[in-house]
């Protein structure tokens, strides 16, 4: 698993480190039942502080992508991938209002806006 | 997380200087960066939280139990590292360990021979032809062969060389390593706290000016340089410190988050440990 921590990103370094943890989970890196570093291991290798690992574990669980037994340490949980996707789309709509929010102030309307998405789609194709 | 550590209302008058109101906790886990200009306090306050200055008033807890009432045995969990050391210079390695030792109840001879091992340290060498960073790891030895829980160094780092401290991070992280420790730790050289710190707390004129977990400080502040253009009285409000120029400005903020929606085409840089230290300790 790789997981790099950008000093330039406008995400928060825990945020960072929580996305590349669902990416491996995503792209089947990181498997089921698969045993994760300990939150000090991670920490270290990371130079990040335990607190953030901790937080990291604790959203990751608590969004039901991983799971922690006591004294035994945090594993992948089982049959995620529905759950990831659909976080990934909430991820989109979130990314979509900011994008609206910033249409809305400088005065672009819902019709260039559209066309604005059309013509990403396009290029993409082009591709 | 335990509190492995809790410093309530901690007050000591010498004077010239005082600690006014210190309260801080410890986490169990976590390495603890203390920081602060020369002068600030970070000895004093070590030395009172072990007894060595006798407070004037405020409470100091260790796992719970009040450091007055319960000193002998909690002195048994605690590991201390001075930068002085504090040796007798005459004497082998070895004599300093046999006068040290009788004074922790569980003192666990095979652990420090591991140490002196592992550090490299012959035992009849005498302590005056030690260099700074055999002292120093020297010390830790000492320290970690009693099987403390909370190991507190008094600025173990200063007058050592990068790769040296860069070992001693790597012994603190090891330590960590077993869970259930912590570890405090004082220094003005905040490059070292800067690579194992978790949570960092800042000293200034004998007060508590910041506790806070390392990663949210450096996440929530911000360097920013931009056009004066962009500064107006609203915007100046969000800066610790503001530095203008004819070219343009530069400032600390603490509100990285206000300062990415209020400013327009200003560049926000990761500040380091100093640069915050520094954007509080001037105002």
């Amino acid at each position: 698993m790789k997981i790099i921590i950008s000093n330039t990103s406008d995400s928060p370094i825990y945020q960072q480190i929580k996305e590349q943890i669902k990416d491996a989970i995503l792209y089947g890196e990181l498997k089921e039942g698969e045993l994760l570093p300990s939150i000090r291991a991670l920490a270290n290798d990371l130079r990040v502080s335990v607190l953030t690992t901790r937080r990291v574990y604790d959203e990751l669980e608590s969004e039901g992508f991983i799971t922690t037994k006591a004294g035994k340490g945090s594993f992948v949980a089982k049959e995620n991938l529905e759950l990831l996707l659909e976080s990934r789309r909430h991820m989109v709509e979130v990314k979509l209002t900011e994008a609206w929010n910033a249409a809305c102030s400088l005065g672009i309307s819902k019709e260039e806006l559209i066309s604005m998405m059309g013509l990403l789609f396009e290029e993409g194709e082009n591709e | 997380m335990n509190k492995i550590l809790e410093v309530k209302g901690l007050k000591k008058d010498l004077g010239t200087f005082s600690l006014q109101d210190v309260s801080f906790s410890l986490l169990e886990g976590c390495i603890t960066g203390f920081i602060g200009l020369n002068g600030a306090g970070k000895t004093t306050t070590i030395k009172t939280i072990l007894g060595l200055v006798l407070k004037d008033s405020g409470s100091i807890e260790f796992f719970g139990k009040d450091m007055n009432l319960n000193e002998r045995e909690l002195k048994n969990h605690i590991g201390i590292v001075f930068d002085e050391g504090y040796f007798y210079e005459e004497l082998t390695l070895a004599e300093m360990k046999s006068i040290i030792a009788p004074a922790y109840s569980n003192w666990e001879e095979s652990v420090f021979h591991k140490y002196m091992e592992h550090f490299r340290l012959p035992l009849n060498q005498k302590i005056s032809t030690l260099s700074k960073g055999m002292r120093m790891k020297y010390a830790i030895a000492l320290a970690l062969s009693h099987h403390a829980d909370i190991l507190i160094m008094d600025e173990p780092t200063s007058g050592l060389d990068p790769l040296v401290r860069s070992e001693l991070m790597e012994i603190l992280l090891d330590f960590m390593g077993n869970g259930g420790k912590g570890v405090f730790f004082s220094s003005h050289i905040t490059s070292d706290l800067e690579k194992v710190a978790d949570v960092l707390i800042l000293i200034d004129k004998g007060r508590i000016i910041l506790s806070e977990e390392k990663d949210v400080l450096l996440d929530t502040h911000g360097l920013v340089k931009g056009e004066k253009m962009a500064l107006n009285d609203q915007t100046r409000e969000l800066f610790l410190t503001l530095r203008e120029t004819n070219y343009g400005f530069e400032g600390l903020t603490n509100s990285k988050h206000a300062v990415r929606q209020q400013m327009n085409n200003v560049l926000i840089e990761k500040p380091t440990i100093e640069d915050i230290m520094l954007g509080y300790v001037r105002r």
